[in-house]
């Protein structure tokens, strides 16, 4: 076991290092900095400075290491329009990402696994069926939409919950979140819905799919006529071995999660990083979009690494191979 | 000259009545999700084909657009007009007709991405699946470290690098999608190699690619079928988002996303109708390509038989 993991690690070092080198490419495509920086009038000569000064006239690879070299210091340059270091502006704004994020994955899994089991088990019963046309109309909605459409209802129409923004920060064993205020919550609840449904209805199918085939097994049927209850049936003896596939396929939706904030963000002005992204992308402030996709390739990759680590652990056939 | 016609006639007859026997078509008779999804399919392709010869206005066209009629709320609700159904926007577009056209533009991208995506994604699985060795290893990790990596947000990276516009965003599609088509057609291939026909033909002498391209792809087409239809869907949904985050297609030919961005900002002032229609489009158009293919995967799929 300690081997696998230690190849993996290796593994996961080896991606880094490539998705840094397809960073640093794509991002000396995005515009050129020098034309930013230097007055519309500068001579030749002060072109030619500034592009010294930038280190721009250097061979490629050793820009690349220079680049390298920086990443691991942690240093990406300032931003243009926050005039201060794009990663301070971008850890900065995390928290309130993260906690849109560990709202969303509470929601989903709670949810998906109950709708998910109940279709599995009862495959006959209309309300499956209901439950099976919403998740397929939940992976055909545009998560923007059904956002707006929220907030159309919820904010506008009704009044109940506010369309926008972060609301009141309380500070829990440290930790400051909107989590821990009633307005926090009130701000929380539409924009981590919005990120929860297509996923929710993805791992409804995936877990539906997965009940129907356990639920045919011999060791199922021994526990039935052992007496066990319905509920520890379905609960304690079917449900972990179908969810052993599906935390595979919950780890990469994580990842998928992150990305999905920019559009959940943009939609309720919520100020994180996905919403940073999306304005830095308007403005060309490179130095954002370069640690952003940085720090979240690395956030990417910590997490397939976990959930196979997670795999190894809970299914021991892995070990074998 | 009669009879060629008359045993035209009768293979054509045994076809239909080929199809009109076969297990698939039976299954596709009983199966009310595939008849649904199938009939919204093939309707939306049909409006978005012919639907601008009957549009009440071309959206595209300022000779026909009067900034007089901005905001005016669909036909059923206080102040509209039966002129305009759905409404119109700020710019006084009719709203169905905007939907009509921009669906085009959607289905027309997601579909020529679908179509790239899959010719590059099965060239790639047969190679790495056929020949095996060093280039599999490469275009496998490849494959690896992309699917690792949010299809959403590296279309979005592609697009800043690249700009705006609809050749620009096929592209990109292209790029995200033709993984799955490689992985796919890989793991098929590397099941056909073994069998017996592939050696048969490498017995008689056959070359590689006519090995590669009449024998072996044939047989792995069926998931391919399967994955090209759900690709559509996805396709047109990450397309949309890519244009309602405003790197998608360019301003001046609104896509289904970008009408519903358009939209987005006078909501608040009580317009709902302009972003409300074109996504519950987007929603109606990929609901039925997923039913279709999920009545498609169940039915080709031999292990579920």
């Amino acid at each position: 076991m300690l081997k696998l993991v230690i190849k993996r690690l290796f593994q996961m070092v080896l991606v880094l290092l490539i998705v840094s080198l397809i960073v640093f490419i794509l991002s000396s495509m995005i515009g050129d900095p020098v034309s930013l920086m230097v007055p519309e009038n500068a001579s030749p000569e002060e072109v030619q400075a500034a592009r010294e000064y930038l280190g721009l006239d250097k061979p490629i690879h050793v820009q690349y290491l220079i680049f390298m070299r920086d990443v691991v210091k942690g240093n990406f340059g300032r931003s243009y329009r926050y005039y201060q270091p794009a990663m301070k502006v971008i850890l900065e704004r995390i928290p309130a990402t993260l906690e849109i994020v560990f709202l969303s994955v509470l929601i989903t899994g709670v949810l998906s696994v109950l709708f998910g089991v109940y279709a599995g088990a009862y495959p006959k019963r209309s309300s499956s069926k209901t439950i099976m046309t919403f998740s397929i109309i939940g992976i055909s909605l545009p998560s923007f939409w059904l956002g707006m459409m929220m907030i159309f209802i919820f904010s506008i129409y009704f009044g109940w919950l506010p369309p926008s923004g972060r609301g009141q920060l309380g500070t829990f064993l440290g930790i400051k979140s909107s989590l821990f205020t009633l307005n926090g919550l009130k701000h929380l609840i539409l924009p981590a819905i919005t990120l929860s449904l297509a996923n929710i209805a993805t791992l409804i199918r995936l877990i539906r799919a997965g009940m129907q085939e356990t639920l045919k097994q011999d060791y199922i049927k021994y526990a039935r006529s052992k007496g066990v209850s319905q509920r520890d049936v379905l609960y304690k003896h079917a449900l972990p071995n179908t969810l052993i596939p599906v935390i595979t396929i919950f780890g990469l939706q994580v990842g998928e999660l992150i990305a999905f904030t920019t559009i959940t963000e943009t939609v309720f002005a919520w100020p994180g990083i996905g919403k940073l992204l999306i304005d830095s992308i308007y403005s060309v402030d490179k130095p954002i979009i370069v640690s952003y996709l940085m720090i979240v390739s690395a956030m990417f990759v910590m997490i397939n690494f976990l959930v196979d680590i997670t795999y190894i652990i809970i299914d021991p056939r892995v070990k074998i191979k | 000259m009669k009879s060629e016609y008359k045993t035209l006639g009768t293979s054509q007859n045994s076809l239909i009545k080929k199809i009109r026997s076969s297990e698939i078509f039976y299954n596709y008779k009983h199966n009310l999700p595939g008849i649904i999804g199938s009939v919204i399919f093939v309707v939306t392709i049909l409006i978005a084909i012919i639907g601008p010869f009957f549009t009440p206005q071309n959206p595209y066209n300022l000779v026909d657009i009067s900034l007089s009629n901005s905001y005016l709320p669909p036909a059923w609700v206080e102040g509209g007009t039966i002129r305009f159904l759905l409404g119109t926007d700020g710019q006084g577009r009719d709203i169905l007709s905007a939907i009509i056209y921009g669906s085009r533009l959607s289905l027309f991208i997601s579909i020529t991405a679908m179509i790239l995506s899959c010719t590059f994604g099965i060239l790639a699985g047969l190679i790495a699946g056929y020949y095996g060795g060093k280039i599999e290893s490469i275009l496998m990790r490849i494959t690896d470290i992309q699917l690792s990596f949010p299809a959403t947000l590296l279309a979005i990276f592609i697009m800043t690098v690249f700009g705006r516009g609809v050749d620009k965003v096929i592209v990109a599609l292209v790029l995200v999608g033709w993984v799955r088509y490689a992985r796919t057609v890989r793991g098929e291939v590397l099941r056909e190699k073994t069998r017996e026909y592939v050696d048969a033909s490498k017995t008689i002498g056959l070359f590689d690619r006519a090995i590669m391209f009449k024998h072996i792809l044939p047989n792995t087409l069926t998931p391919v079928v399967v994955l090209s239809t759900i690709q559509v869907g996805t396709f047109i949904l990450t397309e949309a988002t890519l244009s309602f985050l405003g790197v998608g297609v360019e301003i001046t030919k609104p896509s289904l996303g970008l009408l519903v961005k358009n939209g987005f900002d006078v909501m608040f002032s009580g317009c709902w109708w302009i972003s409300v229609f074109p996504g519950l489009y987007i929603m109606i158009i990929v609901f039925g390509i997923n039913l279709l293919g999920d009545f498609l995967r169940d039915e080709l799929n031999p292990k579920l038989k």
